[in-house]
Protein backbone atom coordinates (compact mmCIF):
# COMPACT_ATOMS: atom_id res chain seq x y z
CA UNK A 1 0.00 0.00 0.00
CA UNK A 2 1.75 3.07 -1.26
CA UNK A 3 -0.89 5.78 -1.18
CA UNK A 4 0.07 9.38 -1.85
CA UNK A 5 -0.69 11.77 1.00
CA UNK A 6 -3.99 13.64 0.73
CA UNK A 7 -3.50 17.17 -0.53
CA UNK A 8 -4.75 19.89 1.80
CA UNK A 9 -7.28 22.59 0.92
CA UNK A 10 -9.33 20.52 -1.52
CA UNK A 11 -12.88 21.88 -1.47
CA UNK A 12 -15.43 19.28 -0.53
CA UNK A 13 -18.23 20.61 -2.71
CA UNK A 14 -16.79 19.84 -6.16
CA UNK A 15 -19.59 17.45 -7.04
CA UNK A 16 -22.85 16.51 -5.40
CA UNK A 17 -22.28 13.56 -3.11
CA UNK A 18 -25.14 11.53 -1.73
CA UNK A 19 -25.30 12.15 1.97
CA UNK A 20 -28.00 9.75 3.07
CA UNK A 21 -29.01 6.23 2.22
CA UNK A 22 -32.33 6.12 0.44
CA UNK A 23 -35.10 5.92 2.99
CA UNK A 24 -38.04 6.16 0.65
CA UNK A 25 -40.74 3.78 1.81
CA UNK A 26 -42.20 2.47 -1.41
CA UNK A 27 -44.91 0.41 0.29
CA UNK A 28 -47.58 2.95 -0.56
CA UNK A 29 -47.13 2.36 -4.31
CA UNK A 30 -48.82 -0.97 -3.90
CA UNK A 31 -52.25 -1.89 -5.27
CA UNK A 32 -51.98 -5.60 -4.46
CA UNK A 33 -50.05 -7.17 -1.62
CA UNK A 34 -48.38 -10.59 -1.62
CA UNK A 35 -49.50 -12.85 1.23
CA UNK A 36 -47.49 -15.98 2.03
CA UNK A 37 -49.25 -19.25 2.85
CA UNK A 38 -47.00 -20.61 5.60
CA UNK A 39 -48.17 -24.20 5.13
CA UNK A 40 -47.26 -24.29 1.46
CA UNK A 41 -43.93 -22.45 1.76
CA UNK A 42 -40.94 -24.82 1.52
CA UNK A 43 -38.27 -22.11 1.87
CA UNK A 44 -36.81 -22.57 -1.59
CA UNK A 45 -35.97 -18.82 -1.62
CA UNK A 46 -37.18 -18.34 -5.19
CA UNK A 47 -39.13 -15.23 -4.13
CA UNK A 48 -36.09 -13.89 -2.27
CA UNK A 49 -33.95 -14.43 -5.35
CA UNK A 50 -36.26 -12.70 -7.82
CA UNK A 51 -37.49 -9.76 -5.72
CA UNK A 52 -36.20 -6.55 -7.35
CA UNK A 53 -36.52 -4.51 -4.12
CA UNK A 54 -35.33 -7.18 -1.66
CA UNK A 55 -38.40 -6.91 0.51
CA UNK A 56 -38.53 -10.67 1.21
CA UNK A 57 -37.54 -11.46 4.80
CA UNK A 58 -36.34 -14.83 5.99
CA UNK A 59 -38.32 -16.27 8.92
CA UNK A 60 -37.66 -19.55 10.80
CA UNK A 61 -39.95 -21.69 8.63
CA UNK A 62 -41.15 -19.47 5.81
CA UNK A 63 -40.35 -16.33 3.87
CA UNK A 64 -42.31 -13.19 4.66
CA UNK A 65 -42.72 -9.82 2.98
CA UNK A 66 -41.63 -6.45 4.31
CA UNK A 67 -44.67 -4.33 3.48
CA UNK A 68 -42.90 -1.01 4.06
CA UNK A 69 -40.83 -1.43 0.88
CA UNK A 70 -42.80 -3.97 -1.20
CA UNK A 71 -44.03 -2.29 -4.39
CA UNK A 72 -46.46 -5.11 -5.16
CA UNK A 73 -45.06 -6.10 -8.56
CA UNK A 74 -46.19 -9.71 -8.12
CA UNK A 75 -43.03 -11.42 -9.40
CA UNK A 76 -42.83 -13.54 -6.22
CA UNK A 77 -46.41 -14.79 -6.65
CA UNK A 78 -45.83 -15.54 -10.33
CA UNK A 79 -42.55 -17.39 -9.81
CA UNK A 80 -43.34 -19.34 -6.61
CA UNK A 81 -43.09 -23.01 -7.66
CA UNK A 82 -45.51 -24.09 -4.90
CA UNK A 83 -48.04 -21.30 -5.45
CA UNK A 84 -47.62 -20.33 -1.81
CA UNK A 85 -47.96 -16.58 -2.45
CA UNK A 86 -51.27 -14.95 -3.33
CA UNK A 87 -51.78 -11.36 -4.48
CA UNK A 88 -54.60 -9.70 -2.54
CA UNK A 89 -56.14 -6.30 -3.28
CA UNK A 90 -55.07 -3.70 -0.74
CA UNK A 91 -58.68 -2.51 -0.51
CA UNK A 92 -59.73 -5.97 0.66
CA UNK A 93 -57.15 -6.06 3.43
CA UNK A 94 -58.70 -5.15 6.75
CA UNK A 95 -56.97 -2.07 8.05
CA UNK B 1 -8.36 -23.45 -16.00
CA UNK B 2 -12.08 -23.04 -15.57
CA UNK B 3 -14.34 -26.02 -15.97
CA UNK B 4 -16.30 -26.17 -19.18
CA UNK B 5 -20.04 -26.57 -19.23
CA UNK B 6 -19.83 -30.26 -20.22
CA UNK B 7 -17.38 -31.04 -17.41
CA UNK B 8 -19.64 -29.36 -14.88
CA UNK B 9 -22.61 -31.22 -16.26
CA UNK B 10 -20.80 -34.55 -15.85
CA UNK B 11 -19.91 -33.63 -12.29
CA UNK B 12 -23.47 -32.72 -11.43
CA UNK B 13 -24.87 -35.89 -12.98
CA UNK B 14 -22.28 -37.96 -11.10
CA UNK B 15 -23.13 -36.28 -7.82
CA UNK B 16 -26.84 -36.85 -8.35
CA UNK B 17 -26.41 -40.55 -9.09
CA UNK B 18 -24.66 -41.12 -5.76
CA UNK B 19 -26.82 -41.82 -2.70
CA UNK B 20 -27.15 -38.80 -0.50
CA UNK B 21 -25.57 -38.78 2.90
CA UNK B 22 -27.95 -37.58 5.59
CA UNK B 23 -27.02 -34.09 6.71
CA UNK B 24 -25.56 -33.81 10.17
CA UNK B 25 -28.35 -32.81 12.53
CA UNK B 26 -28.14 -29.37 14.03
CA UNK B 27 -27.74 -30.19 17.68
CA UNK B 28 -27.38 -26.75 19.09
CA UNK B 29 -29.51 -23.81 18.06
CA UNK B 30 -26.53 -21.51 18.47
CA UNK B 31 -24.62 -23.46 15.77
CA UNK B 32 -27.17 -22.43 13.19
CA UNK B 33 -27.22 -18.88 14.46
CA UNK B 34 -23.45 -18.70 14.33
CA UNK B 35 -23.43 -20.10 10.80
CA UNK B 36 -25.94 -17.49 9.68
CA UNK B 37 -23.93 -14.72 11.26
CA UNK B 38 -20.68 -15.89 9.69
CA UNK B 39 -22.23 -15.77 6.20
CA UNK B 40 -23.76 -12.32 5.98
CA UNK B 41 -25.65 -11.52 2.81
CA UNK B 42 -24.01 -8.56 1.19
CA UNK B 43 -26.47 -6.16 -0.40
CA UNK B 44 -25.00 -3.67 -2.85
CA UNK B 45 -28.31 -2.07 -3.75
CA UNK B 46 -30.70 -1.31 -0.90
CA UNK B 47 -34.48 -1.43 -0.91
CA UNK B 48 -36.09 2.00 -1.17
CA UNK B 49 -34.87 2.89 -4.66
CA UNK B 50 -37.40 4.34 -7.09
CA UNK B 51 -37.48 1.71 -9.82
CA UNK B 52 -40.86 0.86 -11.32
CA UNK B 53 -42.71 -2.21 -10.13
CA UNK B 54 -41.15 -5.35 -11.60
CA UNK B 55 -38.01 -3.60 -12.89
CA UNK B 56 -35.63 -6.09 -14.47
CA UNK B 57 -32.71 -3.68 -14.31
CA UNK B 58 -32.99 -3.22 -10.52
CA UNK B 59 -32.96 -7.00 -10.10
CA UNK B 60 -29.95 -7.40 -12.40
CA UNK B 61 -28.00 -4.62 -10.64
CA UNK B 62 -28.76 -6.22 -7.28
CA UNK B 63 -27.58 -9.66 -8.46
CA UNK B 64 -24.38 -8.26 -10.00
CA UNK B 65 -23.37 -6.26 -6.92
CA UNK B 66 -24.20 -9.19 -4.64
CA UNK B 67 -21.97 -11.48 -6.67
CA UNK B 68 -19.11 -9.01 -7.09
CA UNK B 69 -18.86 -8.40 -3.35
CA UNK B 70 -18.07 -5.32 -1.27
CA UNK B 71 -14.56 -4.54 -2.60
CA UNK B 72 -15.84 -2.81 -5.71
CA UNK B 73 -16.09 0.70 -7.18
CA UNK B 74 -19.02 1.38 -9.52
CA UNK B 75 -19.23 3.87 -12.37
CA UNK B 76 -22.57 4.49 -13.98
CA UNK B 77 -23.72 5.93 -17.28
CA UNK B 78 -26.83 8.11 -17.36
CA UNK B 79 -30.00 6.09 -17.52
CA UNK B 80 -32.76 4.56 -15.46
CA UNK B 81 -30.29 2.91 -13.09
CA UNK B 82 -28.58 6.21 -12.30
CA UNK B 83 -31.86 8.11 -11.93
CA UNK B 84 -33.80 5.72 -9.73
CA UNK B 85 -30.97 4.89 -7.34
CA UNK B 86 -29.52 8.34 -6.68
CA UNK B 87 -31.95 11.25 -6.42
CA UNK B 88 -29.77 13.78 -4.58
CA UNK B 89 -29.13 13.76 -1.62
CA UNK B 90 -30.06 10.13 -1.33
CA UNK B 91 -28.39 6.98 -2.58
CA UNK B 92 -29.49 3.36 -2.62
CA UNK B 93 -25.96 2.04 -3.13
CA UNK B 94 -23.87 0.52 -0.37
CA UNK B 95 -20.81 0.77 -2.62
CA UNK B 96 -18.66 3.68 -3.85
CA UNK B 97 -20.49 4.95 -6.90
CA UNK B 98 -19.83 7.70 -9.45
CA UNK B 99 -21.78 9.15 -12.35
CA UNK B 100 -20.60 11.84 -14.73
CA UNK B 101 -22.16 11.80 -18.21
CA UNK B 102 -24.09 9.57 -20.56
CA UNK B 103 -21.19 8.58 -22.79
CA UNK B 104 -18.24 8.16 -20.46
CA UNK B 105 -19.00 5.39 -17.97
CA UNK B 106 -16.21 3.27 -19.48
CA UNK B 107 -13.81 6.23 -19.64
CA UNK B 108 -14.34 7.05 -15.94
CA UNK B 109 -13.86 3.39 -15.06
CA UNK B 110 -10.58 3.45 -17.02
CA UNK B 111 -9.41 6.44 -14.98
CA UNK B 112 -10.48 4.93 -11.67
CA UNK B 113 -8.72 1.70 -12.55
CA UNK B 114 -5.53 3.54 -13.53
CA UNK B 115 -5.58 5.47 -10.23
CA UNK B 116 -6.09 2.28 -8.21
CA UNK B 117 -3.24 0.64 -10.13
CA UNK B 118 -0.93 3.56 -9.32
CA UNK B 119 -1.84 3.18 -5.65
CA UNK B 120 -1.21 -0.55 -5.78
CA UNK B 121 -4.73 -1.51 -4.79
CA UNK B 122 -6.65 -4.52 -6.02
CA UNK B 123 -10.17 -3.09 -5.81
CA UNK B 124 -12.26 -4.17 -8.79
CA UNK B 125 -13.94 -1.54 -10.94
CA UNK B 126 -17.34 -2.21 -12.48
CA UNK B 127 -18.68 0.12 -15.17
CA UNK B 128 -22.40 0.00 -15.75
CA UNK B 129 -24.71 1.36 -18.39
CA UNK B 130 -28.02 0.79 -20.05
CA UNK B 131 -28.26 -0.25 -23.65
CA UNK B 132 -28.36 3.37 -24.86
CA UNK B 133 -25.19 4.19 -22.91
CA UNK B 134 -23.49 1.09 -24.28
CA UNK B 135 -24.73 0.32 -27.79
CA UNK B 136 -24.98 3.92 -29.02
CA UNK B 137 -23.77 6.81 -26.91
CA UNK B 138 -21.03 5.26 -24.81
CA UNK B 139 -19.74 2.94 -27.46
CA UNK B 140 -16.48 4.67 -28.35
CA UNK B 141 -15.48 4.97 -24.69
CA UNK B 142 -16.28 1.28 -24.22
CA UNK B 143 -14.29 0.28 -27.29
CA UNK B 144 -11.34 2.35 -26.10
CA UNK B 145 -11.48 0.81 -22.64
CA UNK B 146 -11.43 -2.70 -24.09
CA UNK B 147 -8.62 -1.85 -26.49
CA UNK B 148 -6.43 -0.37 -23.72
CA UNK B 149 -6.91 -3.55 -21.68
CA UNK B 150 -8.12 -1.87 -18.49
CA UNK B 151 -8.93 -4.22 -15.63
CA UNK B 152 -12.63 -3.35 -15.61
CA UNK B 153 -15.86 -5.33 -15.81
CA UNK B 154 -18.39 -3.53 -18.02
CA UNK B 155 -22.01 -4.54 -17.35
CA UNK B 156 -24.69 -3.53 -19.85
CA UNK B 157 -28.30 -3.79 -18.70
CA UNK B 158 -30.12 -4.35 -21.97
CA UNK B 159 -33.75 -3.24 -21.83
CA UNK B 160 -33.85 -2.57 -25.56
CA UNK B 161 -34.76 1.15 -25.75
CA UNK B 162 -34.15 4.51 -24.06
CA UNK B 163 -36.64 3.81 -21.26
CA UNK B 164 -35.57 6.68 -19.01
CA UNK B 165 -36.43 9.42 -21.49
CA UNK B 166 -39.67 7.88 -22.74
CA UNK B 167 -39.06 4.72 -24.76
CA UNK B 168 -37.18 5.95 -27.84
CA UNK B 169 -35.58 3.39 -30.13
CA UNK B 170 -31.92 2.50 -29.55
CA UNK B 171 -29.39 0.37 -31.39
CA UNK B 172 -30.50 -2.48 -29.18
CA UNK B 173 -34.24 -2.32 -29.95
CA UNK B 174 -35.21 -5.55 -31.73
CA UNK B 175 -36.53 -5.53 -35.27
CA UNK B 176 -40.23 -4.62 -35.66
CA UNK B 177 -40.63 -3.38 -32.07
CA UNK B 178 -42.85 -0.37 -31.44
CA UNK B 179 -41.29 2.57 -29.60
CA UNK B 180 -42.30 6.22 -29.51
CA UNK B 181 -39.84 6.97 -32.33
CA UNK B 182 -40.57 3.85 -34.36
CA UNK B 183 -44.36 3.67 -34.39
CA UNK B 184 -46.06 1.12 -36.64
CA UNK B 185 -48.33 2.49 -39.35
CA UNK B 186 -48.83 2.67 -43.08
CA UNK B 187 -45.15 3.12 -43.89
CA UNK B 188 -43.52 0.58 -41.61
CA UNK B 189 -44.09 -2.09 -38.96
CA UNK B 190 -42.17 -0.75 -35.97
CA UNK B 191 -38.40 -0.50 -36.07
CA UNK B 192 -37.02 -1.11 -39.56
CA UNK B 193 -33.51 -2.10 -38.60
CA UNK B 194 -32.01 -5.08 -36.86
CA UNK B 195 -30.77 -5.22 -33.28
CA UNK B 196 -27.06 -4.42 -33.19
CA UNK B 197 -25.02 -7.57 -32.62
CA UNK B 198 -22.92 -6.04 -29.85
CA UNK B 199 -21.42 -9.32 -28.61
CA UNK B 200 -19.79 -9.92 -31.99
CA UNK B 201 -18.33 -6.41 -31.92
CA UNK B 202 -17.03 -7.04 -28.40
CA UNK B 203 -15.66 -10.40 -29.56
CA UNK B 204 -13.68 -8.59 -32.26
CA UNK B 205 -11.73 -6.82 -29.50
CA UNK B 206 -10.46 -10.25 -28.38
CA UNK B 207 -10.89 -9.45 -24.69
CA UNK B 208 -10.36 -12.23 -22.11
CA UNK B 209 -14.03 -12.76 -21.31
CA UNK B 210 -17.39 -11.59 -22.60
CA UNK B 211 -20.78 -13.11 -21.91
CA UNK B 212 -24.51 -12.56 -22.15
CA UNK B 213 -26.85 -13.36 -19.27
CA UNK B 214 -30.51 -12.98 -18.37
CA UNK B 215 -32.29 -11.97 -15.16
CA UNK B 216 -34.31 -15.19 -15.40
CA UNK B 217 -31.16 -17.19 -14.54
CA UNK B 218 -29.66 -15.64 -11.36
CA UNK B 219 -27.26 -18.54 -10.71
CA UNK B 220 -25.91 -18.06 -14.23
CA UNK B 221 -25.45 -14.31 -13.67
CA UNK B 222 -23.65 -14.97 -10.39
CA UNK B 223 -21.29 -17.46 -11.98
CA UNK B 224 -20.51 -15.17 -14.91
CA UNK B 225 -19.91 -12.12 -12.69
CA UNK B 226 -17.57 -14.06 -10.40
CA UNK B 227 -15.72 -15.42 -13.39
CA UNK B 228 -15.40 -11.94 -14.93
CA UNK B 229 -14.27 -10.32 -11.67
CA UNK B 230 -11.59 -12.99 -11.15
CA UNK B 231 -9.99 -12.20 -14.52
CA UNK B 232 -7.35 -9.46 -14.83
CA UNK B 233 -8.23 -7.49 -17.92
CA UNK B 234 -11.30 -6.09 -19.62
CA UNK B 235 -14.45 -8.19 -19.36
CA UNK B 236 -17.97 -7.56 -20.62
CA UNK B 237 -21.37 -8.76 -19.52
CA UNK B 238 -24.65 -8.14 -21.36
CA UNK B 239 -27.71 -8.73 -19.16
CA UNK B 240 -31.18 -8.95 -20.68
CA UNK B 241 -33.51 -7.07 -18.31
CA UNK B 242 -37.17 -6.65 -19.31
CA UNK B 243 -38.92 -3.31 -18.74
CA UNK B 244 -42.64 -3.66 -17.92
CA UNK B 245 -43.36 -0.02 -18.77
CA UNK B 246 -41.52 0.18 -22.07
CA UNK B 247 -42.37 -3.26 -23.40
CA UNK B 248 -45.96 -3.18 -22.24
CA UNK B 249 -46.59 -6.21 -20.04
CA UNK B 250 -47.76 -6.89 -16.50
CA UNK B 251 -45.07 -6.32 -13.89
CA UNK B 252 -45.32 -9.86 -12.48
CA UNK B 253 -44.23 -11.39 -15.80
CA UNK B 254 -40.71 -9.88 -15.89
CA UNK B 255 -38.93 -13.16 -15.17
CA UNK B 256 -41.29 -15.19 -17.32
CA UNK B 257 -40.59 -12.90 -20.27
CA UNK B 258 -36.82 -12.93 -19.80
CA UNK B 259 -36.95 -16.72 -19.70
CA UNK B 260 -39.04 -16.85 -22.89
CA UNK B 261 -36.52 -14.63 -24.71
CA UNK B 262 -33.85 -17.25 -23.94
CA UNK B 263 -36.04 -20.25 -24.70
CA UNK B 264 -37.12 -18.91 -28.10
CA UNK B 265 -33.52 -18.21 -29.12
CA UNK B 266 -34.01 -14.46 -29.50
CA UNK B 267 -31.52 -13.75 -26.72
CA UNK B 268 -28.79 -16.41 -26.75
CA UNK B 269 -26.79 -16.90 -23.54
CA UNK B 270 -23.19 -17.37 -24.65
CA UNK B 271 -19.68 -17.01 -23.24
CA UNK B 272 -16.76 -15.78 -25.32
CA UNK B 273 -13.07 -15.97 -24.46
CA UNK B 274 -10.66 -14.03 -26.67
CA UNK B 275 -13.41 -13.83 -29.24
CA UNK B 276 -14.06 -17.57 -29.38
CA UNK B 277 -17.32 -19.13 -28.19
CA UNK B 278 -16.51 -21.29 -25.18
CA UNK B 279 -19.91 -21.93 -23.66
CA UNK B 280 -23.60 -21.62 -24.46
CA UNK B 281 -26.75 -22.36 -22.50
CA UNK B 282 -28.49 -24.98 -24.67
CA UNK B 283 -32.23 -24.81 -25.29
CA UNK B 284 -34.06 -28.04 -24.53
CA UNK B 285 -36.98 -27.43 -26.84
CA UNK B 286 -37.01 -24.10 -28.71
CA UNK B 287 -40.34 -22.34 -28.36
CA UNK B 288 -41.98 -20.36 -31.17
CA UNK B 289 -41.19 -16.64 -31.02
CA UNK B 290 -44.92 -15.83 -31.06
CA UNK B 291 -45.08 -17.06 -27.42
CA UNK B 292 -42.64 -14.30 -26.51
CA UNK B 293 -44.04 -11.59 -28.79
CA UNK B 294 -47.74 -11.86 -28.08
CA UNK B 295 -47.58 -10.91 -24.40
CA UNK B 296 -45.85 -7.61 -25.15
CA UNK B 297 -47.58 -4.43 -26.19
CA UNK B 298 -44.62 -3.32 -28.30
CA UNK B 299 -45.28 -6.22 -30.71
CA UNK B 300 -49.08 -6.05 -30.77
CA UNK B 301 -49.11 -4.72 -34.36
CA UNK B 302 -47.67 -8.09 -35.44
CA UNK B 303 -50.88 -9.85 -34.40
CA UNK B 304 -53.42 -8.10 -36.62
CA UNK B 305 -54.91 -9.03 -40.01
CA UNK B 306 -52.12 -7.72 -42.21
CA UNK B 307 -49.78 -9.58 -44.61
CA UNK B 308 -46.91 -7.38 -43.42
CA UNK B 309 -47.47 -8.52 -39.81
CA UNK B 310 -47.19 -12.17 -40.81
CA UNK B 311 -44.03 -11.40 -42.77
CA UNK B 312 -42.41 -9.65 -39.79
CA UNK B 313 -43.30 -12.53 -37.50
CA UNK B 314 -41.65 -14.94 -39.92
CA UNK B 315 -38.67 -12.60 -40.04
CA UNK B 316 -38.29 -12.65 -36.25
CA UNK B 317 -38.65 -16.44 -36.21
CA UNK B 318 -35.89 -16.64 -38.83
CA UNK B 319 -33.67 -14.43 -36.63
CA UNK B 320 -34.21 -16.77 -33.66
CA UNK B 321 -33.48 -19.83 -35.83
CA UNK B 322 -30.33 -18.14 -37.08
CA UNK B 323 -29.18 -17.56 -33.48
CA UNK B 324 -29.81 -21.23 -32.66
CA UNK B 325 -27.78 -22.31 -35.71
CA UNK B 326 -24.99 -19.80 -35.27
CA UNK B 327 -24.30 -20.54 -31.60
CA UNK B 328 -25.32 -24.20 -31.64
CA UNK B 329 -28.03 -23.70 -29.03
CA UNK B 330 -30.07 -26.82 -29.83
CA UNK B 331 -29.55 -29.18 -26.89
CA UNK B 332 -29.41 -32.96 -27.11
CA UNK B 333 -32.16 -34.17 -24.79
CA UNK B 334 -32.68 -33.13 -21.21
CA UNK B 335 -29.73 -31.38 -19.61
CA UNK B 336 -29.53 -30.03 -16.04
CA UNK B 337 -27.83 -26.90 -17.36
CA UNK B 338 -30.08 -26.01 -20.28
CA UNK B 339 -32.67 -23.23 -20.47
CA UNK B 340 -35.27 -25.41 -18.71
CA UNK B 341 -33.00 -27.31 -16.30
CA UNK B 342 -31.23 -24.25 -14.89
CA UNK B 343 -34.63 -22.98 -13.92
CA UNK B 344 -36.17 -25.79 -11.90
CA UNK B 345 -37.29 -25.61 -8.30
CA UNK B 346 -33.76 -26.19 -7.07
CA UNK B 347 -32.81 -22.92 -8.82
CA UNK B 348 -29.26 -23.69 -7.87
CA UNK B 349 -28.75 -24.81 -11.44
CA UNK B 350 -25.03 -24.44 -11.62
CA UNK B 351 -23.03 -24.89 -8.45
CA UNK B 352 -20.44 -22.19 -7.91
Amino acid sequence: MNRPPTRPNIPNNLAPIATELSNLLTGDWRAERPVVDRDKCVKCATCWLFCPVQCIVEMPAWFDVNYTTCKGCGICANECPHRAIAMIQESEVAA
Amino acid sequence: MAKSSSQLKDEILKRRSQPKEPAAPVTDESDLARLRKSQPRFRGLEAGHRACQGCGEALAARLVTEAAGPDVILTNATGCLEVFTTPWPQSAWRLPWIHSLFENSAAIASGVEAALKAQGRATKVIAMGGDGGTFDIGFQALSGMLERQHNVLYVCYDNEAYMNTGIQRSGSTPHAAMTTTSPPGKERMGKRHLKKDLLSIIAAHHIPYAASASVAYPADIRRKVRRAVSITGPTFLLIHSPCPLGWGFDSERTIELARLAVQTGLFPLVELERGEITGVMPIRKPRPVADYLKIQNRFRHLFVEDPRALKEREHLQALADHNIDQYGLAGEGADPLDADGADTVRRGGLVD
